[in-house]
């Protein structure tokens, strides 16, 4: 019936040293008004100093997102009064944005779709405001912090698609360091709008905006609601009233806000306090190295050059540490497969289980690549070593010494298992006659022998030996 | 205070007169002048002093209220700052207390700045020393007076459209704009960003310079800001001015009406014009269509007014300043702007804000940028035959305050109008005495290349010596 058409204007706050026009820190603090200067909160007199590293940053992820870079940096003043924008203007990019035309691959439902990019630009965040019964009270903290906006063509179709795409834009954010995009902290905030539009229309249908959405779970809910809402109204004959709307996180709905009479004009014009700096093509260059092998394309290698599962895959480059840990491990061992397997298998099973991230654990690649290494010479067994890496990451210790300080080995001399072969054999002559009357009792056998040997055989030489010794029989 | 800069550093350094002794003389003058020529908001009452082995240390001297003070009230003369106390320097001020120069004083200021008339700051109109029935002209109305008193040697002021120039030739004194971004404009109460200076009004050449000097230079807190040119501009004011060529606008100085006032301001330009001869000045006559000429001051309002109602916007009483009253935000910080600015504010920000409106930018804000572009870049045209422009500095005599001129007569568009040209281009600009009309003071403005300063004083302290108007001053009523 109606297709669901959805553009998003994503926020996040870059990293830098300083804010993005002055030299207070820019940091998360729970104490209020503890990183502001004078530049922050506007007072008479202040100007803006560009930040590099925040204009740096912005550079690499317009890059990262395949977009244009333009000449020259400049900035435009967006004018309006609210207590929390205490110039009376933010300073941003309208006319030429830091990144213009790019695009952002997501894979939605087993397929890829390219999600085009109007712009990203960079601007100053707003102070934040706590709002209470009788007063409201302000922190200049988050103010002047450098965002970068992020603004998507209307080209998503769904909830999942816009949430495929938040989740790809905040990886790329965290894949080149640019950004904590922590949404817990506020720092990655979403504008999202909506339209419905009916099969065979050209024409867009008319939007409404839902603003400041601080979590994906939240975006997903709001474009649910808003389509439902828009569905209903228009199956009922009616139209949609261009707004802003303000979606309630408790009721999972959206409630008018301000309507289009209320539309406010920006009056944009160059910041004359910022002169425009000139992009040193030369540097854009050196940023673009800089830049590393960003999820998707890492995903494509996992899967298609060294033949992992997609689900692994895609465990591996959610996190760009988990990542780095598995590249790292493969330059010292050259098994993709069973790196991933122990990766995904036992090291997040281990970490997950106590809460931690691989950067919190002390195991590095060398520990485990060596440790897979013991399997392959026959020093300790798959089974040991589980046991073995389970404790190391518990305990914070390494494990190739904790092999060493547990005495655990693995009897791999085919003369020794022989022995304790034979001795098993001797201990059981009703097993023998059962044997050679045709019953299964091979595998009680091996059981037998792991016990005598507190697992420590090495069960392919074991299996071995205990045919060709049955066999003699 | 007759002295000047030099003269009161002899006095100090041989010990005829302590810095503390001569700030004390200054409050007095100060207070004295006060009931009757009003140029100061806030007058010292303690005497501080760094001393440096610069050339102003302890100088006594003033500043416009309208630059950030820490610790010291600063109000742009207008109610909403009527409580505003600074929590940091700017960095003019800065350089000046490191100086070691003495402040007396925050000068009177037409509110926010924006004016021309010294009569609508918060604390009342400012006075004519030269006659306190008419006025002093503005914005920087409390330092031209300051200075014209002889209560301090020198006053720093801002001068967006003719700000510092005017006043200062209305009050007989020696007024300097230097290049744009010469002066860090970091403390600056903005106005309109691309038109502001900082400056130094003074009763001569020399110590406009030496001033000058001390605080010009790079200022990483600003980036419009120009790189250090490593000079000192004191010492190339006495180089010959021989060869240099001036030229003045033909049709500023049309009288087509019979005005008698403007027929001795132009009689007196002419004598100005044969001094310069005298010292080796070649001046010509040169055209500029006067289509372009009437519309600086159009272009003026349209640009100053919109970057005005953006720069002024952060006055809304709420992070500091007058709080207003109300329930919500909205209403707060509407009753702090309704209650916190005079009439003629709200005037320019209504026009402020109607011409950066989405449907008129192109027409309005972005046609008048580009208007200044033109003037400019004629201008630019005639500096590459030319080493400045000279030009009478104003049209009139100081105006009465009764007196009601005609806004849209050529002499008010064109002769009246041409300061601007120096904000428009970030030319440096300075105004000396050259003389009195109607017993009235009038001067005469030479405006330079960009960057050339040191050109501009050199040409105006030569200039400025074929004349006996040097370090006048007006002893007021008392």
């Amino acid at each position: 019936m109606y297709k669901a058409v959805i553009g998003l204007e994503v926020h996040c706050e870059l990293k830098s040293n300083s804010k993005n026009f002055s030299t207070s820190k820019n940091s998360y603090s729970t104490i209020p008004n503890s990183n502001v200067s004078v530049v922050d909160m506007g007072m008479p007199g202040i100007l803006p100093v560009v930040n590099k590293q925040a204009v740096k940053n912005s550079i690499k992820m317009a890059l990262a997102m395949n977009c244009e870079i333009p000449e020259y940096l400049s900035f435009e003043r967006k004018n309006y009064f609210y207590p929390d924008l205490p110039k009376g203007y933010q300073i941003t990019q309208f006319k030429n944005p830091i990144g213009t035309n790019g695009y952002v691959m997501i894979h939605v439902n087993g397929e890829d779709k390219k999600v085009l990019i109007h712009d990203t630009h960079l601007e100053e965040d707003t102070a934040s405001l706590d709002h209470y019964n009788t007063y409201s009270l302000l922190d200049y903290n988050r103010c002047g912090v450098p965002l970068l906006e992020t603004v998507t063509e209307p080209c998503l179709n769904s909830a999942d698609e816009a949430v495929a795409f938040l989740e790809a834009l905040r990886s790329i954010f965290l894949y080149t360091d640019t950004s904590y995009a922590r949404s817990d902290r506020g720092q990655i905030r979403c504008d999202v709008n909506v339209s419905l539009m009916k099969e065979g229309d050209t024409e867009l249908g008319t939007r409404t905006e839902m603003k400041n959405i601080n979590s994906f779970s939240g975006v997903r809910e709001a474009i649910l609601s808003e389509v439902a809402r828009q569905t209903e109204v228009l199956n009922n004959g009616g139209k949609i009233v261009q707004e802003t709307r303000r979606y309630d996180e408790n009721t999972n709905m959206t409630y008018t806000m301000r309507s289009k009479e209320d539309a406010i004009d920006y009056r944009y014009f160059t910041d004359p306090n910022l002169p425009p700096i000139k992009i040193d093509k030369e540097w854009v260059n050196e940023i673009r190295k800089e830049i590393p092998k960003l999820h998707n394309e890492r995903f494509r290698i996992y899967t298609k050059e060294y033949s992992i599962n997609e689900k692994d895959a895609y465990t591996i480059v959610k996190d760009k540490e988990i990542s780095d840990f598995y590249e790292e491990c493969i330059s010292l061992l050259d098994n993709p497969v069973i790196i991933s397997n122990w990766l995904t298998g036992d090291v997040l099973g281990n970490l997950n289980k106590l809460g931690l991230t691989i950067s919190d654990c002390d195991l590095t690649p060398k520990m485990l690549t060596d440790l897979i290494k013991m399997i392959d010479n026959g020093k300790i067994s798959g089974k040991q070593a589980k046991g073995v890496l389970e404790k190391a990451i518990e305990e914070g210790k390494d494990p190739i010494k904790l092999v060493d300080e547990l005495g655990i080995s693995q009897i791999g001399s085919e003369d020794e298992i022989r022995e304790i072969v034979l001795s098993v054999i001797q201990e059981n002559p009703n097993l023998i006659e059962d044997y050679k009357n045709g019953k299964r009792v091979f595998d009680y056998l091996i059981g037998q022998i792991m016990k005598k040997t507190k697992g420590r055989a090495n069960p392919v030489i074991t299996s071995k030996v205990l045919k060709e010794e049955l066999e003699k029989l | 205070m007759i002295d000047g800069i030099l003269e009161l550093r002899d006095k100090i350094d041989d010990g005829k007169v302590t810095s503390e002794e001569l700030f004390n003389e200054c409050i007095k003058k100060a207070k004295d002048s006060q009931k009757i020529y009003n140029p100061f908001v806030t007058i010292m009452d303690k005497y501080e002093c760094n001393n440096s082995d610069s050339i102003l240390s302890g100088i006594p001297y003033a500043l416009k209220d309208n630059i950030s003070t820490k610790g010291i009230l600063t109000t742009a003369s207008s109610n909403i700052l009527s409580n505003y106390v600074p929590v940091y320097d700017a960095t003019i001020y800065k350089k000046l207390k490191e100086s070691g120069a003495v402040l007396v004083g925050k000068t009177v200021l037409d509110e926010l700045a924006m004016g021309g008339t010294g009569t609508t700051g918060h604390t009342g109109i400012v006075r004519n020393p030269w006659n306190k029935d008419r006025q002093i002209g503005g914005s920087s109305s409390g330092s031209a007076v300051a200075v014209a008193m002889g209560i301090v040697p020198f006053a720093i002021g801002s001068d967006t459209g003719d700000s510092i120039r005017k006043p200062a030739a209305y009050g007989g004194g020696v007024g300097f704009k230097p290049t744009y971004g010469r002066i860090s404009r970091y403390g600056l109460f903005a106005y309109a960003s691309s038109l502001d200076h900082l400056g130094v009004i003074a009763r001569n050449v020399r110590d406009v310079a030496i001033v000058t000097d001390v605080v010009k230079g790079h200022d990483s807190k600003d980036m419009t800001s120009l790189p250090d040119d490593n000079k000192k501009y004191v010492d190339s004011l006495n180089n010959s001015v021989k060869g240099k060529k001036l030229f003045y606008i033909k049709e500023a100085l049309e009288n087509n009406d019979n005005d008698k006032e403007l027929d001795k301001i132009i009689s007196n330009f002419k004598e100005v014009l044969s001094k310069c001869k005298e010292i080796g000045i070649e001046v010509c006559e040169e055209s500029i269509s006067k289509e372009l000429l009437r519309a600086i001051n159009p272009t003026y309002m349209a640009i100053s007014c919109a970057e005005a109602t953006s720069n002024d916007a952060n006055l809304n009483g709420i992070h500091f300043g007058v709080r207003g009253e109300g329930n919500t935000p909205d209403e707060i910080m509407l009753d702090a702007r309704t209650k916190g600015f005079s009439e003629l504010i709200k005037r320019r920000f209504v026009l402020g804000s109607y011409i950066l409106k989405k449907e008129n930018q192109e027409k309005l804000f972005l046609n008048a940028c580009r208007v200044r572009r033109l003037i400019v870049d004629k201008v630019n045209e005639l500096f590459e035959k030319y080493d400045g422009m000279i030009m009478p500095t104003t049209a009139t005599i100081a105006p009465t305050f009764e007196e009601k001129s005609d806004k849209l007569s050529d002499k008010s568009l064109i002769l009246d109008s041409h300061l601007i040209i120096g904000n428009f281009g970030g030319y440096p600009s300075i105004t000396i005495p050259s003389g009195f009309v109607d017993r009235m003071p009038v001067g005469v403005c030479i405006t330079g290349r960009v960057c050339e300063d040191d050109l501009v004083l050199n040409i105006a302290n030569q200039l400025e010596s074929t004349m006996e108007y040097k370090n006048q001053i007006a002893r007021g009523e008392k």
